[in-house]
């Protein structure tokens, strides 16, 4: 059934298929109506869960990890400061391994003070372990919730939805609503690996030594290098696991197809732009003008950037004489976090691409499609005139 | 890789004493009994055990006498602090202590 809603409706709607169990979410602009709407679903009935309400983001998460240590699916949204509050709580809930998926409606971080969009919020909390998915338009926020929930138990990771705020969250669109039945074929039951049994008594997550060492009971424990170790390697190997349900998803739904980065007249193209999320829907405009003007030019939506996937990002970009990355965010003191990450899984390929790198979009800043078309124009024109600096676009700063 | 393997390791112990490894080492101050103050000593009957039910490492047990386990007895004092009749007095370890023997 297609209906026309706003994007944090079709995460909210997401959520209420996966049939979460429980639900905390302290209210901040713009994932607030998202969770508005789950506590509504909960109270008429339509979600059989438990929603409880708390009086920060840090107990938010705190919840999160208590449920799903308690065996049962938990699921939480926020933004930007509320993301940050949450983050001692974070790096918690993955390397205790427990599978929550949250939504993140991306925002630009104070101070200053904003409430408008930008991805710092997210790209910020690029190295906690969460999986990071990031969608481009409301049916992929629909989609990818359910795809989360299922990628998150499969791997014991929890799981980031980001969507940028307002440009998504609190626009309308039209999207296609799985049928549950359906969704309750594709995303089992929850059955996480390790939870709290009063059958099967255990300590989890106490003081871990720096070295292994035998339990009580005489086997030997891990000491906190190996299990760090193994939340790498399975994080890496959540790629192929992205692969397959993204796979499943598309035999059941009929949408997907790509899971790590989606590209548009990227065939023949010698020019690549490349961003997270709906600014990479926005460049589709500017690539069709430059395609009628002549220009060999695609563009490339990256969608998982944690893991990163580095193979598919090669295969996309190698070869190509330049790949121009927009980003929303910066690693302040160095460059954009996705540029630099770009540049260092092409190092190894065989024909590395020049690549630039454009800041742009910063607190709402609206980005113009002539400011986009300029930009690529410039990068496709005079390749060799940049350096590894950053550039800004849109900046009006004062002679 | 399959399902199983993910997740194969995680910090998860199994409950018992010496969990959190050879806690005694850690005490400055032995709580030492004097088994003719105790309360349960003196009216050989269950009752009181102050000590048995603030003791935050269960290392106290509900006997007559109450007797003190010494392998994970962290020293708190919180026992010493709780009986009704001074009966624990909290000893520096080096004065309480035999040497240790070398092996």
């Amino acid at each position: 059934m297609h209906i026309i809603e706003s994007g944090n409706v079709a995460a909210a709607t997401g959520v209420k298929l996966a049939r979460a169990q429980v639900i905390a979410a302290y209210p901040i602009t713009p994932q607030t109506p998202l969770t508005e709407k789950l506590s509504e679903f909960v109270e008429s009935g339509q979600l059989q869960a438990q929603y409880i309400p708390v009086e920060s983001e840090h107990s938010a998460m705190a919840v999160c990890i208590a449920a799903t240590s308690a065996g049962a699916r938990s699921f939480t949204a926020t933004s930007a400061n509320g993301l940050l509050y949450m983050n001692e709580q974070l790096h918690w809930a993955v390397g205790a391994r427990l599978p929550i998926v949250m939504c993140v409606a991306n925002r630009g971080v104070g101070a200053p003070w904003t409430v408008w969009n930008d991805q710092q919020d997210t790209i910020a909390q690029r190295d906690v372990g969460w999986i990071q998915l990031y969608a481009n338009d409301h049916q992929q926020i629909i989609d990818t919730v359910i795809k989360a929930f299922k990628l998150a138990q499969t791997v014991s990771i929890p799981v980031m939805v980001c969507y940028d705020g307002y440009l998504l969250s609190h626009t309308y669109m039209p999207f296609e609503q799985p049928a549950q039945d359906l969704v309750d074929g594709f995303l089992p039951s929850f059955s996480p690996r390790h939870f709290l049994d009063p059958d099967n008594p255990g300590n989890f997550n106490t003081v871990t030594l720096p070295d292994i060492r035998p339990g009580v009971d005489g086997t030997m424990m891990p000491g906190y290098i190996e299990i760090r170790h193994n939340l790498q390697r399975d994080l890496r190997a959540a790629i192929d696991v992205y692969r397959d349900i993204d796979r499943d998803f598309a035999r059941t739904f009929g949408r997907g197809g790509c899971p790590f980065v989606e590209q548009y007249r990227c065939d023949d193209a010698e020019f690549v732009a490349v961003a997270i999320g709906s600014l990479s829907y926005q460049l589709r405009d500017v690539i069709d003008m430059m395609r009628d003007n002549g220009t060999p030019i695609g563009v490339v939506g990256v969608q998982m950037y944690r893991p990163f996937p580095s193979q598919a990002v090669v295969e996309a970009l190698a070869g190509r004489k330049c790949v121009v990355v927009f980003e929303k965010a910066l690693s302040y003191g160095n460059q954009g976090a996705l540029y630099a990450d770009i540049k260092a899984a092409l190092y190894p390929a065989g024909q590395r691409p020049q690549v630039h790198n454009y800041i742009l979009g910063l607190g709402g800043r609206e980005i113009k499609t002539a400011q986009l078309l300029e930009a690529l124009t410039l990068s496709c024109t005079a390749p060799d005139s940049f350096g590894d600096e950053p550039r800004w676009i849109g900046l009006k700063l004062q002679e | 890789m399959a399902k199983d393997d993910f997740c194969e390791m995680l910090s998860r112990s199994t409950p018992g004493p010496g969990d959190g490894g050879n806690t005694g080492s850690w005490r400055v101050l032995r709580p030492v009994l004097n088994a003719v103050a105790c309360i349960p000593v003196k009216t050989g009957r269950m009752s009181c055990f102050q000590c048995w039910l603030y003791c935050p490492d269960c290392v106290v047990s509900k006997t007559i006498p109450p007797t003190i386990d010494y392998d994970y007895c962290k020293g708190c004092g919180i026992c010493a602090e709780e009986c009704p009749a001074g009966a624990i007095e909290m000893v520096p370890e080096a004065e309480a202590a035999p040497p240790a023997k070398e092996d």
